[in-house]
């Protein structure tokens, strides 16, 4: 009988739960081999799953929105021969070993690096209860080592507080008829371990309330961020500097370009400029394309670029690889591309890893500029304002220029004020002296 | 069969010394023709008269220094402290000099200095306090604690035979609350001995002084649902008895330390180290102490009575205990 199990797949390392945000077949449903068959939602990326195999979509065995760890089956596809949900039901969160995944699962695939991080995912995942898991007191073990009894046979069966073992716990269980003898085996686990309380999904609806104050659960995505943002000011010494832009040559030059860019269906915004500046900057000042590993500064040879996308349910920053190397239109491309897939939730754990320098956007909706928070491990991000014209003095004369504030927030572990300075009157030069 | 009250038993105690060996002497403030603050030396200028029973000016390193020189010629004398709270004043004379003169120059000093300690008696901040820890920081010392009458009348017996300064803590509320029938011959109390006041299976509260009566109480409510505490006497604090420390602890498996004193440097601490170290793999729960807080002991009488460790805190940390 051809079956099939779908997992819940490693979305990156690092990255060991997942939340199903939406099937996209029913139960009973045909679907085809790479076909998208749900959507999830992890710390690092919103994408869809497509199935690993032709079939019937037998079972489903994690609700939308719920969290499952990794390799975690979710759904079962057949050939349409067996009747859903009996067989299903019987080893519903069981982990499986990734092999079990036919053909390629382009998105769902660990990588290789993924592998190594973490060798065991259904031991990390679903870990047996050890000695040091378990609660009790040094009367406790001493009376388990003097009756050679291995706690974990007690696990889950303590009356203490927290379910700790007490002495009456463990004299109890030795009392029991045939207990006293050597370790009694491990007991299998109960399957209330594998899916969590469930998350709200993603999307949000508009505010209902049912009272003065809503309590709502964070997203993977938003509690990721939120972690990340508090994380990144407890570890970096933040410091923002702020630079004027003259963005006339830029403009023209984009103006002029824009036809040309069109023919090839890339949109050309100001953004690529931005890009191209900051990337040909980061190879004079390799120390903003860095990061801080312990006493060590470590220099990166590729410049990755971040773009921090917004979307609705939260942010994300695919990565422009080598960046220096594209020229103003590859750099287009790869940004129209990044950003498209960001919003259809079709990026991959590769499209938002390696970044070793992070450009954002807080003047899109007007604010003149933001003091971005840095994308750790990287040690500087540079954030754009809004374009706005307005009256500057040149040689003395009062003329109207399209201004752009921008910010870079630096860390000052690593960067002086006086190197931030350089770097961004070197994007600022370029910016001004664009060529047309 | 007459019960003697705590303070008549070391009245008692010191009296029967005083007939036995002609050595013993008592001095301090208004001992003599008042009969001292709490009376425990009343009716002793008539019956030893004015050489054995001194009445000194207000000086507590002045009676104490007395004393001292009184023991290193071949006396016993029993210098009183109004107050326990005043004994700071005697303290260079009772750590560096009393306590180290056998260590230093190998001669005895067979003094005692005994006064009334502890609060609940709305004494305020230099009437009630517990200034024990002073003295059992300091080797060659032994302090004591009697929390029942026969205890006060045999350990202030010990007292004043031991070849050593030996402090001796009553505890004022004690002195007219508590008392019981006692034997009629020449017994005495061990320094350096605990007494189970009460076996129990569940809980040990080990504790001294006026506080082994809250451990009581508490045990009585506590029988009630089931929970079992044994509490142990110490006695005396300098030595401490810790093989019945630790015997208590191996049976019961859980301890609550209990004392009137403050926290911060309190005995529960050394006792807390003493078990961990020598009893950790029979601990089935966190040690718990149970003391006053660190202030000094308030006046008013409801912010006392919030200061002095009650029943219900006893209750309270035995059910947490009990459970956990």
């Amino acid at each position: 009988m051809a079956e099939t199990k779908v997992i819940m797949p490693q979305m990156g390392e690092s990255i060991f739960e997942g939340t199903i945000t939406k099937w996209l077949k029913k139960k009973g449903e045909r679907v085809e081999r790479d076909e998208p068959l749900f959507e999830i939602s992890t710390d690092k990326i919103d994408t869809e799953i497509p199935a690993p195999a032709a079939g019937v979509l037998q079972d489903i065995l994690v609700k939308e929105g719920q969290t499952v760890q990794i390799n975690t089956v979710v759904a079962v596809i057949g050939d349409g021969s067996t009747k859903p949900a009996a067989e299903g039901a019987k080893e519903p969160t069981q982990p499986e070993p990734p092999k079990e995944v036919k053909g390629p699962a382009p998105v769902a695939g660990p990588t290789a690096e993924a592998e190594k991080t973490s060798p065991e995912p259904a031991a990390r995942s679903r870990p047996s209860p050890s000695e040091e898991e378990i609660r009790s007191s040094p009367l406790v073990r001493r009376i388990a080592k003097e009756h050679n009894i291995d706690l974990s046979a007690l696990a889950g069966k303590g009356t203490g507080i927290d379910g700790r073992i007490t002495k009456t716990d463990i004299l109890s269980y030795i009392e029991q008829p045939g207990k006293a003898a050597p370790a009694a085996p491990r007991k299998p686990e109960e399957p209330a371990r594998g899916p969590k309380a469930p998350p709200v999904p993603p999307t949000p609806a508009p505010m209902k309330f049912t009272g003065d104050v809503e309590r709502v659960p964070l997203t993977a995505m938003r509690k990721a961020i939120a972690e990340h943002m508090v994380m990144s000011r407890k570890t970096s010494a933040h410091v923002t500097t702020f630079f004027e832009v003259d963005c006339s040559r830029i403009l023209k030059a984009k103006e002029k370009q824009q036809a040309e860019f069109e023919r090839s269906s890339a949109r050309l915004t100001v953004t690529p400029f931005f890009v191209q500046a900051a990337a040909n900057a980061l190879k004079r000042f390799p120390v903003v394309n860095s990061s801080l590993e312990g006493d060590t500064i470590v220099y990166k040879r590729p410049i990755n670029i971040g773009i921090a996308v917004n979307l609705e349910w939260g942010l994300i920053v695919p990565v422009i690889k080598n960046a220096d190397e594209k020229n103003l239109f590859g750099l287009a491309k790869a940004l129209n591309e990044l950003g498209d897939r960001a919003r259809n939730k079709k990026l991959t754990p590769d499209d938002v890893k390696d970044g070793t320098f992070t450009i954002t956007n807080p003047g899109q909706y007007g604010g003149l500029i933001g003091t971005p928070i840095i994308n750790q491990p990287q040690v500087a991000i540079m954030g754009m304002g809004g374009i706005k014209k307005r009256a500057v003095v040149i040689d003395d004369a009062i003329a109207i220029r399209p201004i752009i504030v921008l910010s870079l927030s630096f860390d000052h572990r690593v960067i002086d004020g006086a190197t931030a300075d350089q770097f961004m009157a070197d994007v600022q030069k370029q910016l001004e002296n664009w060529t047309v | 069969m007459s019960l003697t009250t705590y303070v008549e038993a070391i009245r008692q105690g010191i009296w029967e010394e005083m007939e036995k060996d002609d050595r013993v002497f008592v001095l301090g403030e208004d001992v003599g023709i008042y009969g001292g603050a709490f009376k425990v030396t009343a009716g002793m200028l008539e019956r030893f008269g004015e050489w054995r029973v001194i009445d000194t000016p207000i000086s507590e390193s002045g009676i104490v220094g007395a004393a001292i020189g009184a023991a290193l010629m071949g006396m016993r004398p029993v210098a009183e402290m109004q107050f326990a709270d005043f004994i700071s004043c005697a303290f260079d004379q009772i750590t560096n000099f009393a306590a180290k003169c056998r260590y230093r120059w190998g001669a005895g000093v067979p003094i005692v200095v005994r006064g009334p300690s502890g609060g609940g008696v709305h004494g305020g901040p230099f009437h009630s306090q517990n200034p024990e820890m002073y003295f059992v920081h300091t080797p060659g010392l032994k302090v004591v604690c009697p929390s029942t009458a026969y205890d006060a009348k045999g350990l202030i017996k010990s007292a004043i035979r031991d070849p050593d300064p030996v402090i001796y803590f009553e505890h004022k509320f004690l002195y007219r609350r508590v008392k019981e029938d006692l034997p009629s011959d020449d017994f005495v109390v061990p320094i350096g001995k605990a007494a189970i006041r009460r076996n129990g299976s569940d809980i040990s509260v080990i504790t001294y002084g006026a506080m082994v009566y809250i451990a009581l109480d508490a045990a009585k409510e506590l029988e009630k649902e089931g929970i079992d505490l044994e509490v142990l006497d110490l006695r005396s604090l300098l030595p401490f008895d810790k093989e019945a420390v630790l015997e208590s602890v191996k049976k019961t498996n859980k301890v609550i330390l209990l004392h009137e004193d403050t926290q911060i440097g309190g005995f529960a601490g050394e006792l807390a180290a003493i078990i961990s170290e020598e009893a950790f793999e029979y601990l089935d729960g966190p040690i718990r102490r149970i003391t006053a807080p660190n202030t000094p002991v308030p006046y008013s009488p409801p912010l006392e009575e919030f200061f002095l460790p009650k029943i219900s805190d006893v209750v309270r940390v035995a059910r947490e205990l009990y459970a956990y």
